[in-house]
């Protein structure tokens, strides 16, 4: 088969869209929020004082930092799912996000007492936290990753990390409202640490899933 | 941005828009721009010239399945290139046993043409061959006998959806055997 071939089988197969890696993943994340959240409905206990913790600023800011994190992670992965489209303005507004919880760890330690911070840092269950954000961000890591199937990343790895953050995002903000620990101290590192482990997993699987 | 990149881009929009003479178009104007980038990228990396029709046409298969990764509008230039790098690199990783020859040890000794044309027969025949019957039927025929849908589907006696979904999967596939063999 000569390469003029090819292309009238090309030219033929026209008719048969693909879908839109930007679509994709939006079907993804439509898939992911009710896993987690019926993974947090059915195994997981919304914290006593909800309506108290909605109303403090430390609860918010929890809620919105992970769902910017997914957020910001959705847009990198759509911009790396797709071939000669820089990166870069993605990767920014994840260090916005990043550089938005460092800011708010320093505000902490400047209107809390320098007795507390380990207290806050340490928690009261950071083992459970660590462990539970994966556990939530598993399904989502999967249909992320099936999602970017239809992308062409040039870098399989980036492309998987950004999927593992979506899914570490979701995964942590539908663990959040179980978790009665709302210091920015906290979150920074076990949230965070949680999310990385996500991360990992999904660069560790792009490698394989995402060759196109 | 060149005027052919603005070529590239008005003909891929009326492609993605149904055209499909459109769409040959400017699939053939890339293979003529994709066959000079691959032997570029294969020069400097000191390796021969006779995989570059099989490189052009995996590239060609990837930006045929990927083509809703091209945003309409994005500029279509950067997009076809980072496509085009991306298997040139593939193609020579996957031959790094054989690129330890840096080209000027080897150079005056190197054919100066190669039948090219009968490589490019024989090569892209053992794709393929690796094709299932069926896929392998209906991808021969629309390619190479140039038949349409319609005119295979009677050929086959199956409908005309089962055509389509047949030739998807082989060019599928064949885009999945390019990437997993050893040139």
């Amino acid at each position: 088969m000569n390469t003029d071939d090819l292309i009238k089988a090309m030219a033929a197969d026209l008719p048969n869209r693909p879908t839109p890696p930007g679509r994709a993943l939006g079907q993804a994340v439509l898939v992911s929020v009710p896993i987690a959240l019926g993974l947090f409905l059915y195994a997981l206990k919304v914290r006593p004082d909800i309506a108290a913790a909605l109303q403090s600023v430390r609860f918010d800011f929890k809620l919105a930092s992970m769902g910017l994190l997914a957020l910001t992670g959705l847009w990198l992965a759509n911009r790396l799912s797709r071939p000669g489209t820089p990166a870069r303005p993605a990767v920014i507004a994840l260090m916005l996000v990043l550089a938005a919880l460092l800011v708010a760890v320093g505000i902490e330690m400047m209107v809390i007492p320098s007795a507390y911070w380990m207290p806050r840092l340490v928690g009261t269950m950071s083992m459970t936290c660590l462990t539970t954000i994966p556990v939530m961000a598993a399904g989502p890591l999967a249909a992320m990753l099936f999602a970017m199937r239809q992308g062409a990343p040039t870098n399989t790895t980036a492309a998987g990390a950004a999927a593992g953050l979506v899914a570490g995002g979701i995964g942590a903000f539908f663990y959040a409202p179980a978790c009665i620990n709302d210091s920015p101290l906290y979150i920074a590192v076990w949230y965070l640490l949680g999310i990385a482990a996500v991360v990992v997993a999904g660069a560790l699987a792009g490698r394989f899933a995402l060759k196109w | 941005m060149s005027e052919r990149e603005q070529e590239w881009g008005a003909q891929m929009r009326a492609a993605l828009g149904g055209d499909e003479a459109a769409y040959r178009a400017v699939l053939q104007s890339f293979s003529v721009f994709l066959r000079s980038e691959v032997r570029r990228g294969f020069a400097r990396y000191g390796r021969g010239s006779a995989d570059v029709e099989d490189v052009v046409q995996e590239t060609l298969l990837a930006i045929h399945l990927k083509r809703e990764t091209w945003r309409t509008d994005e500029p279509i230039g950067p997009w076809v290139r980072a496509i085009a790098r991306n298997k040139v690199i593939d193609s020579l990783r996957r031959g790094g046993k054989r690129i330890n020859v840096p080209i000027d040890d080897v150079i005056d000794t190197l054919p100066a043409a190669e039948p090219e044309e009968h490589l490019t027969e024989r090569d892209a025949q053992e794709v393929l061959s690796k094709l299932n019957g069926r896929q392998r039927e209906i991808v021969q025929s629309i390619s190479m006998n140039g038949a349409s849908i319609r005119e295979t589907a009677a050929k086959f006696d199956i409908s005309e959806g089962a055509v389509r979904v047949a030739l998807h999967r082989g060019l599928a596939t064949l885009s999945k055997i390019y990437r997993n063999q050893e040139l």
